[in-house]
């Protein structure tokens, strides 16, 4: 495979590859043309930022927005600094497909990154990486120098005055980091808490210039779609949810892993790809998105196509397309205990109702896994969650609620028998 | 040897590693490169005593209260003393499902010590991470928090136990 057809894989084709990370197998398939092409022919951004709203390319990193309408957004004529940082600080429970991505095929993210900054007049760039992969940030930064020293990078690119450097950022464990004005924060050095928005970070990013944030396989599908054009990415996928997606699945798989697939695949075509339930038992329920995402029952979830629209149809997120499969004998009290405690753990504490509502939700579903959960509890929970959701500065807050109520929802009888009968159904 | 601050100065090595780490940032954004300043402090010395917190400070020209503020809110870094080695075990949902919760009672009773804990001998420090983002390659743990041990089964812990003296 390679990027020189346009294959339906956008971003794992070089997995399959001998020295899949390196510059010499990314060249010799393609890579860089696409950088190349728009830099010496002088390709306009708008020309560039019509294909991607062709392409319906809509952001990777869990809110799927846009990408061609949020670049729009950027103020590229603005003639003072501007920032191109993508977002590698895959901390979502769930996710590991931006790890692939930079183990894999970090020239591709390098090129989308510099075409990004060719067309939003940024002249540096950040990619922020998750903490615990630092194993995987070195993998990035030798690739980094590669393309320095291949002059993909730096100062008047192939003969033009195009300059663009770029930069890897390592955190060091805060998965609040991952919210876009925390990244930024943090890149400045900062502890990682969340702006209040408006001003956005097109208008007001990092050291206060016009910034655009978007998630590593949004930026690594760009130079195919420059490439192929928008209509090629669009028609890999469906209406409105254009190209392929990773979906990270984790959890009681056979195979766990990541699997390229297009939107719009079958739930149940991705399960048999990823090995089916492991030792033949029965799906019990899943998490589309990451925890953040609400979980739903296997029925509803054996209906749903593996994409934006329909998984939201289904009361759920696609976000960052991280399935988390559980079968038949997951306790759903322990698992949302599990997830409630990563959010009382992870806020960064700036808001009342996420501060205080996390560990509140923490504390009465351990007392419910722990036989001492009182008949009030449920409504309690519903009640907590319902005053964070949409009370809060940045959406950790939504994203602690959306699991419980959720669980409360589809799985209540398993919270009611906990309390009556003080132990586990299953 | 006389001068009290040896211990704190930090090598050649690490300071050359965290000009580097400066160069990436604007001339006046030198504050960008705290957070890989204390990683590299922290790699040498084993743990970010409040002076060296203040050292690093220093060196990039911030006020220490900045520093601090850092090093406290990223779970990475360690403001307490830990043992040489450092095992953070993945427990969040994904990596449970796959059998952390099993690995973590198995690393607690072979080490003698809880979440959070260090053993007697100061040989190991235990704790209980979240997702690090490779939840397909679960259950897995982070030794001294560059070195990824994927896919683990009791026995496997035992070997890697075993070889960290
Ligand atoms: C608590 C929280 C955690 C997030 N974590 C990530 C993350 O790990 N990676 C990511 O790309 N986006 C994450 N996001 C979304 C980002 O804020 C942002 O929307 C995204 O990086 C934009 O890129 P995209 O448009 O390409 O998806 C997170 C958001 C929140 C509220
Ligand atoms: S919602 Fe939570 S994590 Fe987000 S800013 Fe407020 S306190 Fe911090
Ligand atoms: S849950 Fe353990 S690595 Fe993601």
């Amino acid at each position: 495979m390679s990027l020189l057809k346009p294959t339906p894989q956008v971003c794992s084709w070089t997995q399959a590859l001998d020295h899949s990370a390196s510059l010499a197998t990314y060249v010799a398939n393609g890579g860089y043309q696409a950088l190349r092409r728009v830099v010496t022919e002088q390709v306009s951004g708008d020309a560039i930022i019509a294909e991607l709203k062709t392409s319906a390319l809509r952001g990777r990193g869990g809110a799927g927005f846009p990408t061609g309408l949020k670049w729009s957004f950027m103020p590229r004529a603005f003639p003072g600094d501007k920032y191109i940082v993508c977002n590698s600080d895959e901390g979502e429970p769930g996710t590991f497909k931006d790890r692939d991505i930079l183990r894999h095929n970090p020239h591709q993210l390098i090129e989308g990154m510099a075409i990004a900054g060719y067309v939003l007049g940024a002249r540096v760039g950040y990619n922020y990486i998750h903490g615990e992969i630092f194993e995987i940030y070195d993998i990035f930064e030798r690739a980094l120098k590669e393309a320095r020293e291949a002059g993909y990078l730096g100062d008047n690119l192939f003969g033009t005055d195009f300059c663009f450097q770029l930069h890897a950022h390592h955190g060091y464990g805060a998965y609040i980091c991952g919210e876009e004005t925390a990244l930024l924060e943090s890149i400045e050095g900062k502890k990682g808490q969340p702006r209040f928005k408006p001003p956005f970070p097109a208008s007001f990013g990092l050291y206060g210039k016009p910034t655009t944030i978007n998630n590593t396989e949004t930026l690594a599908s760009v130079p195919w779609i420059v490439q192929h054009g928008g209509q090629a990415f669009l028609e890999l996928g469906k209406p409105n949810n254009g190209g392929p997606k990773l979906f990270s699945v984790s959890g009681h798989v056979n195979k766990p892993g990541n699997y390229e697939v297009p939107l719009g695949t079958p739930f149940a075509e991705l399960l048999e790809l990823a090995g089916g339930v492991r030792n033949g038992h029965k799906l019990k329920a899943v998490i589309p998105g990451g925890s953040s995402a609400p979980v739903l029952p296997a029925e509803v979830m054996m209906d749903c196509t593996m994409d934006f629209d329909c998984i939201a149809k289904a009361g759920s997120m696609l976000g960052s397309g991280a399935v988390i499969v559980m079968d038949e004998t997951v306790c759903m009290v322990r698992a949302l205990e599990r997830l409630s405690y990563f959010y009382f753990e992870e806020s960064c504490g700036q808001c009342t109702p996420c501060r205080e509502g996390t560990g509140w939700m923490y504390r009465v579903i351990h007392r419910i896994e722990h036989g001492q959960g009182r008949p009030e509890d449920m409504e309690l929970l519903n009640s907590v969650a319902g005053r964070i959701g949409g009370h809060t500065i940045c959406a950790l807050g939504d994203a602690a609620a959306m699991p419980v109520q959720s669980f409360l929802k589809h799985f209540g009888r398993e919270f009611e028998y906990h309390i009556e009968q003080k132990r586990c159904m299953v | 040897m006389a001068n009290p601050d040896s211990s704190l100065r930090l090598s050649a090595e690490s300071l050359a590693l965290i000009d580097v780490e400066v160069a990436k940032y604007p001339p006046d954004q030198k504050q960008s490169a705290v957070m890989g300043a204390l990683r590299i402090a922290q790699t040498e010395k084993g743990w970010l005593k409040p002076d060296l917190i203040e050292y690093v400070a220093d060196y990039l020209g911030m006020p220490a209260i900045a520093a601090y503020e850092v090093a406290t809110f990223y779970n990475m870094y360690d403001t307490q003393s830990v043992g040489r080695h450092k095992i953070t075990l993945c427990t969040n949902l994904p990596c449970t499902l796959m059998g952390a919760g099993e690995l973590a009672e198995h690393l607690k009773n072979k080490l003698g010590i809880g979440f959070g804990e260090t053993t007697e001998d100061g040989r190991f420090t235990l704790k209980e991470g979240e997702c690090m983002g490779a939840c397909g390659d679960a259950p897995m743990c982070l030794h001294n928090n560059h070195k990824m041990h994927t896919h683990l089964t009791p026995e496997k812990v035992d070997e890697l136990l075993d070889k960290l003296k």
